[in-house]
């Protein structure tokens, strides 16, 4: 090591930005991989454009990867960067909103050419003064040439060796955070060792020189070094939301006993889940990509009709084309679970960015009286928790759900401290194999609601359901006007019961106080981190989140009474708040709704709150 | 458990009254499958619980409600999809489809072609009536062409489909046809379909005595018409039809023609036609030309093609992910989710 200043710092945010083919989501995991292992708090939010390469050097093809690394556990991916890697022009422009002062900004010098400022649309050959960022502290080595120069004697086309460049730029980031590269190492090794051990080499190479680059040539004043969090004892791993949906849902195959079926669709930002569990056959599990969104619904009902824990992912444009066999798994009161991983909507909308614009559709978007039970998981690693209780009640209790997520959580990652199987509930479904006499397919528990199952195969207990509506206990069709009102009432009852089962509402901070901040979702980190920096103030500030929204859980008016305002913030514009509305109409609930496609920022909503009390 | 494999057609006949109009086509199918059914289970020793049937929308779709088995009564369009679901969840059973015109080649076209390319083991009962019947008398996609229904009031301007054509043409390993009056015909092709390992389609030409009746009249009206215009097609034996069975079909390279034993082939050459110029039916060839052809056949110029019409062997989709899952189960070293959690780059806290 050298002689320069290390400061310790108790948290930082790097950002990596470049054109969509720089790799730099993978440069942004490497980071937040080897920082975790050495016990920092993380939290990422890779944010990227829908096209898969869009036109080179252009500010809409910028590709960026944001991480938060801190001495504690980092709740949000930070609002504004500390550090920026802008490996174009463009880069620099579709980031530079987002440097805090102060902020150092590393930049390939290769790409400042007149051609790439007017590709991206700088009307002068200054960028840095074009968009006022003199007083940063600039960076720029020419990342390109020095990554080309390292591996000038590796006999590489050229193509391949420009494309390590985003290793060089990791390199210099590792220099200037203190960190080893050794992860980095073993990712290489593991990844392209076997198959290509020259562009492993490449990549070594590569990411050693933007290191000795760093020391060498004394590039920043200072180094810094932030120390590990204290975290509960235990193994960890990195997590993103949708691994972690996927993998709960496994778990809730594995305590039921029944196999995991799911039958999905790709579609941004939910395929993840869909190839997480297509690589899962060695655990069983069944995964069919099938020809649309309907067909992934419906073949999942299918599964779940012969007896499987079926499963079906989706988004947004997705959950509507699935709304019509949705309402058939009410009617057949089979155990389904439709996740919808929320992004950017109407229609084809933000592909790409998050949003909550799909919950009224999530609780009310079929035709006729058709309710769901409808959860909604938190963070990237809560994925996994509320994947699995929504599989537990699907089956236990017979009934579709729906599992919320959003783009935010679902490629954002954090540690996760795994947790060990044995310390999740069984789920016990209510499968029938046997019965003395007739066997009457909408017998319902008398508590739970929830009617019996008897599996094709089951010798005796042959039986038909479908779409129509079926006799309160036989389930053959019925047409009667009492019998549908009753079986309507039966259905509603049940979902509602599923209150019985989820904990009490909670509220974090002091149980009254003058403002209570309510939401619901992926939004849980930046509301707890702005909660957390008012009531350091010594404001007296709640937070309320809900996870859990329908059946909503007990307690909740009890909450809300002790606050002398409420205010609901979600990325739509109030659809949690009207939800409330019409639940607890006795409240007045102000509103703080964001639409654009990115998540909160700490700061805005540190202001806003502070215009309430 | 033991189980008594011996059933009867009676024993597939559900408690439910059967709801559709007297006359219509559909009663004589479900005679037949039920005999089929009972035809299975007695042979293959297939226990009635293996049975599952499900349907989508429509007057033919209400078929599970009338068989004893388990039975899924589904959406419009979406049967082929859930019977797909029902399938490669649970291998063991053995499932059906009933479906229409409207439902598997309209709305659920998609579903239709996926699951005959895929090859799912299913047995597909497509009735085909050329007609909406529960929405009462629109035209289908496998309407003929000028009809005049309720929303053609001038007459179809849209070329129907041909179910075969479409099953070849997604590459079906299966597929087979019969008319509702041939009730043994029927029966016969159901048993088949069924032990075929893939997706069979058995189209069956079924009449809608209220909204479209008598139309496949032109060559099925009766035994003697459906003597002289329909051909029972059947594996190595020659293409010949006729009450006389002086009548066969030849293939020259490019198409298939009528032709009258006895007379001149009719192609400009002197030769007479002897029993030895008629083409020998070959349903197992993997080369899906003439069965396209012959699928493709319509009444008056020529005879409608019953019978198997094309089945060829190829690995089911469900069998395939099995095996796939089979494998893999035996070459991981991820044994449960535990394992899975724990494997990849993960670090560990220790107590401070
Ligand atoms: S309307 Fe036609 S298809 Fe429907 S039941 Fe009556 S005859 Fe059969």
């Amino acid at each position: 090591m050298d002689t320069q200043n290390i400061k310790q710092i108790s948290d930082v945010v790097v950002r990596f930005s470049g054109d969509s083919g720089d790799g730099m989501q993978l440069v942004g995991t490497l980071f937040s991989d080897a920082a975790a292992v050495e016990g920092n708090g993380i939290s990422t939010f890779p944010d990227f454009p829908s096209e898969i390469r869009a036109p080179q050097g252009t500010v809409a093809g910028v590709s960026g990867f944001q991480v938060h690394l801190g001495a504690a556990k980092m709740t949000t991916p930070g609002d504004g960067c500390d550090t920026l890697v802008a490996m174009n022009p463009a880069a620099l422009k579709a980031n530079y909103k987002a440097l805090k002062p102060d902020s150092t900004i590393i930049l390939d010098a290769d790409t400042l050419t007149e051609k790439e400022f007017r590709k991206a649309g700088f009307s002068t050959d200054d960028p840095i003064a074009e968009l006022g960022l003199t007083e940063y502290n600039i960076i720029s080595p020419a990342i390109t040439s020095l990554t080309r120069e390292a591996l000038s004697d590796l006999g590489l086309d050229i193509k391949s060796a420009t494309k390590c460049k985003n290793m060089f730029a990791l390199g210099l980031c590792f220099y200037l955070y203190n960190k080893p590269l050794e992860h980095t190492f073993d990712y290489i090794e593991r990844k392209f060792a076997k198959k290509n051990p020259a562009i492993a080499q490449a990549n070594v190479r590569a990411l050693k020189a933007g290191y000795n680059f760093g020391a060498n040539t004394h590039a920043f004043a200072n180094t810094y070094n932030i120390k590990a969090a204290v975290l509960e004892p235990g193994t960890y791993r990195m997590i993103n939301g949708n691994q972690a949906t996927a993998w709960g849902f496994i778990a809730a195959s594995q305590k039921s006993g029944h196999p995991l079926f799911c039958g999905s669709y790709p579609i941004t930002p939910a395929t993840v889940i869909l190839e997480e569990l297509a690589k899962r056959r060695d655990l069983g599990v069944v995964t069919v990509q099938a020809e649309d969104e309907i067909a992934g619904i419906c073949t999942s009902i299918g599964a779940a009709f012969a007896g499987s824990f079926a499963v079906t992912t989706t988004s947004g444009p997705g959950l509507s084309l699935k709304s019509e066999a949705m309402g058939l798994a009410v009617m057949t009161e089979l155990p389904l679970v439709v996740v919808d991983v929320q992004r950017g909507g109407p229609s084809t909308g933000l592909p790409t960015k998050t949003e909550q614009s799909d919950l009224l559709q999530a609780l009310f978007g079929r035709n006729g009286e058709a309710p769901m039970v409808v959860i909604a998981a938190s963070t990237p690693s809560d994925c996994f928790h509320y994947a699995f209780w929504a599989g537990k009640i699907a089956l236990e209790r017979m009934t579709p759900v729906i599992l919320l997520t959003d783009g935010f959580i679902a490629n954002g990652s954090e540690p996760w401290h795994i947790p060990q199987m044995s310390d999740y509930p069984v789920i016990k479904p209510p499968v029938v194999k046997n019965i003395e006499g007739d066997y009457f397919c909408y017998d319902r528990d008398p508590e739970a609601y929830a009617r019996t199952w008897a599996i094709p195969g089951t010798p005796d207990l042959e039986h038909r359901i479908g779409g129509l509506e079926k006799d309160r206990r036989k389930g053959s069709v019925s047409h009667d006007p009492h019998n549908h009102h009753t079986m309507t009432e039966l259905r509603a009852e049940k979902v509602a019961r599923v209150a019985d089962m989820i904990p009490r509402q909670g509220v974090v901070g002091a149980p009254e106080g003058d403002l209570l901040v309510v939401g619901w979702g992926g939004t849980r980190g930046h509301l707890q981190g702005a909660v957390d920096r008012m009531r350091a103030e010594g404001k007296r500030v709640s937070h309320c989140h809900f996870n859990w929204i329908d059946p909503l859980p007990r307690g909740v008016e009890e909450i809300f009474s002790k606050f002398r305002q409420i205010v609901v913030c979600e990325l739509n514009m109030g659809q949690f708040a009207g939800y409330l509305r019409m639940n607890f109409p006795q409240f007045d609930y102000k509103q703080y709704n964001k639409v654009q496609g990115l998540p909160f920022t700490v700061d805005e909503l540190v202001s806003h709150f502070n215009t309430l009390i | 458990m033991a189980h008594n494999c011996i059933y009867s057609a009676a024993d597939f006949k559900s408690d439910q009254q059967v709801k559709w109009c007297p006359g219509c086509g559909d009663h004589a199918v479900l005679s037949s499958m039920t005999a089929a059914l009972a035809k299975i289970s007695s042979e293959d020793c297939v226990p009635r619980e293996k049975f599952t049937v499900v349907s989508g929308i429509g007057c033919s779709s209400r078929f599970p409600y009338y068989v004893k088995s388990y039975g899924f009564h589904g959406i419009h369009g979406r049967a082929a999809a859930i019977a797909t679901g029902v399938k490669v969840a649970n291998p063991d059973l053995n499932v059906w489809v009933a479906t229409g015109d409207g439902d598997s080649l309209a709305i659920g076209g998609n579903h239709f072609i996926h699951a005959v390319r895929r090859n799912v083991d299913l047995t597909m009962m497509l009735f085909n009536n050329e007609i909406y019947g529960l929405t009462k008398g629109q035209y289908s996609p496998t309407t003929k062409l000028g009809k005049i229904t309720k929303t053609s009031p001038f007459g179809t301007i849209e070329k129907p489909f041909k179910p075969g054509e479409l099953a070849i043409g997604a590459g079906g390993t299966f597929f087979a046809r019969s008319i509702d009056a041939e009730v043994a015909l029927t029966t016969e092709l159901l048993v088949s379909a069924a032990r075929h390992r893939g997706m069979a389609v058995v189209e069956a030409l079924v009449n809608c005595v209220i909204f479209n009746d008598k139309t496949h009249n032109n060559f099925a009206g009766d035994k003697a018409i459906r003597a002289e215009n329909t051909i029972l097609l059947k594996h190595g034996e020659p293409m010949i039809f006729g009450a006389n069975r002086d009548k066969g079909l030849v293939f020259d390279g490019e198409q298939l023609r009528v032709v009258k034993i006895g007379e001149s082939r009719g192609d400009g050459s002197q030769s007479i036609v002897t029993e030895q110029d008629i083409l020998i039916h070959d349903a197992h060839t993997t080369n899906p030309m003439v069965h396209f052809l012959l699928a493709g056949m319509s009444w008056p110029d020529y005879p409608v093609a019953l019978g198997i019409i094309r089945q060829v062997e190829a690995p089911s989709y469900d069998s395939e992910v099995h095996r796939q899952v089979a494998e893999q189960m035996a070459g991981t070293k991820i044994a449960d989710i535990d394992d899975l959690l724990n494997s990849g780059a993960t670090w560990t806290v220790a107590k401070s």
